[in-house]
């Protein structure tokens, strides 16, 4: 069969990437925000250093976008 | 009922506003002809970023999410909250995986996951039992939309028990089978925005509003607090314990991985334009999860504002809440947003599930030549069986059931991995090892699920995701989630599994891509004109 002739040289792999692993495992470490104290307008440690991770995602993969592009 | 009134006028007449748009859409962004699946199911491949962005955020963040995270959070406290990271995780984890999905789709004229299954292995086996969990998976997934507009209607009083009083829930969704027939993909792209528009407007009111009339989030978490201290349940608590950590890892962690092995979201993906949407939407996504963490929280303000649910359905402690809270109009503009928000996702899950029997099933074994316009209308047909299944579904069994049922589908769609995922990165594997692989995943996860109690909803079997390690013979009170082991297995299986297949030297399928065909981007040549016989 023909095939379409591979794309030049384009390529999915940049040390960038590694980048995106921050994210993944960060919010995977409980014992970093598994506590009460100290509290943020009332919210526990528990609940806004994990939203606080959801700005980490943003940054390291619109960084990586970016540096990728 | 008659409290309601203003609630339910405002709810009906957004719904019925948000339903004409379902039928314009079909005109949407003009295509010559829908009678094609790519213009059916896929919108013409050709949505932008902002298109995507709602399409994918109103598939993925369901009514059910909606209801149930804040549900899981009044019942049970911190472990509910999993979703937070489980959305953080997703993107990142999607940024690497799912443009590979995309390119070799685009080359290929890929539909679904298991079409990508097809042509990576060679094996129609495969990909027939890649399509079977995906429809199986999607089937409940479906179901638990309508559990959320019927806990929204039960709020406003309009639904509970008999045939009558199912009959909106029925009406609600023959308007959506009606609409999805007739625009495809095109129908929840649309509405997507309406959805988004609504929802984020209730949110934040909700945050801002609710936790001012309760005296603000410091007497919120006290009062969950003390409500989790009162109760014998042990792993309950707004913080987690030695236990059920291990569980909310592996949890939120299995959920991501299984996110976007489902078809509907596969299909969200692939509707995009090029890789350069999914990249920069996979940065601009999480902007849902944040709103997530903070609906999510609704559970507690639940707790603190006293609700208690209707009948035993816990699904309703949301809609309760924002009856109680909101003056009347904007309750049922909050309604609308869940109502609308369940008609998304379950257009574009009946779509996809009804594009894996078109295309593994129909085609691959009924009808080899099928042209483009008989795919979409098998298709088109196929959605509306889809949708009528989950309806009867609904109707006829306890809404808790379909929730285990929903727990099951995220464990079985998990056992695709290896061929889907992994798949797109390296073709180690051996297709007979990937089928044993999925067969002994499968079986872990069934009878870890079957080992699984709940005796707060007095269920002996399939209680829940959770599993005890102690079942296994370890000294522990740890939990994990089940489908995590199971996919552990799999993999462990399919490993040996190929290595076996490659010491017997059984055949292996003939591998249709290319390397280059990964990183294909808009603009690239396809496959599709050239000779298809050769590649699928």
């Amino acid at each position: 069969m023909t095939t379409p002739r591979d794309t030049g040289r384009r390529t999915d792999r940049s040390p960038w990437n590694w980048l995106l692993f921050v994210p993944i495992v960060l919010p995977l470490l409980t014992f970093l925000f598994n506590s009460d104290e100290p509290r943020l307008l009332g919210f526990p440690v528990f609940y806004w250093l994990q939203i606080a991770f959801i700005a980490v995602g943003v940054g390291c993969t619109t960084l990586v976008y970016r540096m990728t592009k | 009922m008659s409290g309601h009134v203003t609630e339910i006028v405002v709810f009906t007449v957004l719904f019925l506003l948000v339903s004409g748009m379902g039928f314009v859409a079909a005109r949407w962004r003009r295509p010559a002809d829908l009678a094609s699946l790519d213009e059916w199911e896929l919108g013409g491949r050709n949505f932008g970023a902002w298109i995507t962005w709602f399409l994918v955020g109103g598939d993925l963040y369901t009514a059910y999410t909606f209801v149930a995270v804040p549900a899981l959070l009044f019942g049970a406290g911190a472990a509910g909250f999993f979703a937070v990271p489980y959305t953080v995780i997703v993107y990142p984890l999607v940024f690497l995986v799912m443009i590979r999905l995309w390119s070799v789709s685009h080359v290929h004229g890929l539909v679904t996951p298991a079409d990508f299954v097809r042509v990576r292995f060679g094996s129609p086996t495969l990909a027939l039992l890649v399509a079977i969990t995906g429809i199986v998976a999607t089937m409940p997934y479906i179901a638990l939309q309508l559990v959320g507009i019927e806990a929204v209607l039960k709020t406003m009083g309009i639904a509970g028990g008999g045939f009558l009083s199912d009959l909106p829930l029925i009406i609600a969704f023959v308007i959506l089978a009606a609409y999805t027939y007739q625009s495809g993909l095109r129908a929840p792209a649309l509405i997507a925005f309406v959805k988004d528009v609504l929802i984020y407007v209730v949110i934040m009111v909700a945050i801002i509003y609710i936790p001012a009339r309760l005296g603000g989030w410091d007497v919120i978490f006290g009062r969950a607090a003390e409500k989790f201290a009162a109760t014998p349940a042990p792993n309950d608590g707004v913080l987690l314990n030695a236990n059920n950590q291990l569980q909310y890892v592996t949890l939120a962690l299995g959920s991501a991985l299984a996110l976007f092995l489902y078809p509907h979201s596969v299909t969200g993906v692939l509707a995009s334009r090029n890789r350069d949407v999914i990249k920069r939407n996979m940065s601009a996504l999480p902007a849902y999860s944040l709103l997530l963490a903070l609906i999510a929280l609704l559970g507690y303000m639940a707790i603190a504002a006293g609700v208690r649910p209707i009948g035993t359905d816990g699904n309703t402690v949301v809609p309760v809440l924002f009856d109680q809270m909101f003056p009347d109009w904007f309750a049922g503009v909050a309604f609308a947003a869940v109502g609308i928000g369940a008609l998304v996702p379950a257009a574009i899950m009946s779509i996809a599930a009804a594009n894996l029997f078109t295309r593994n099933i129909y085609r691959e074994y009924l009808n080899k030549n099928a042209t483009d316009a008989q795919e979409a209308n098998v298709s088109k047909v196929t959605s509306l069986v889809v949708k009528v299944g989950a309806v009867l579904f609904i109707l006829g069994i306890d809404p808790q059931f379909s929730i285990d049922l929903q727990l099951i589908g995220g464990v079985i769609i998990l056992q695709t991995l290896p061929s889907v995922a992994i798949g797109l990165f390296t073709r180690w594997f051996h297709r007979g090892g990937l089928i044993a692989g999925w067969i002994a995943g499968m079986g872990t996860g069934m009878v870890l699920l079957y080992n699984i109690s709940n005796p707060v909803t007095d269920h002996e079997h399939f209680g829940g995701s959770a599993f005890q390690l102690a079942k296994l013979g370890l000294d522990t009170k740890m939990t994990v989630y089940a489908g995590f082991l199971a996919l552990i297995v799999n993999l462990v299986v399919s490993v040996l599994g190929t290595l076996v297949a490659r010491a017997m030297r059984a055949p292996d399928g003939v591998d249709g891509t290319k390397p280059g065909h990964y990183t294909a981007d808009e603009g690239d040549p396809r496959v599709k004109d050239l000779d298809l016989s050769g590649s699928t």
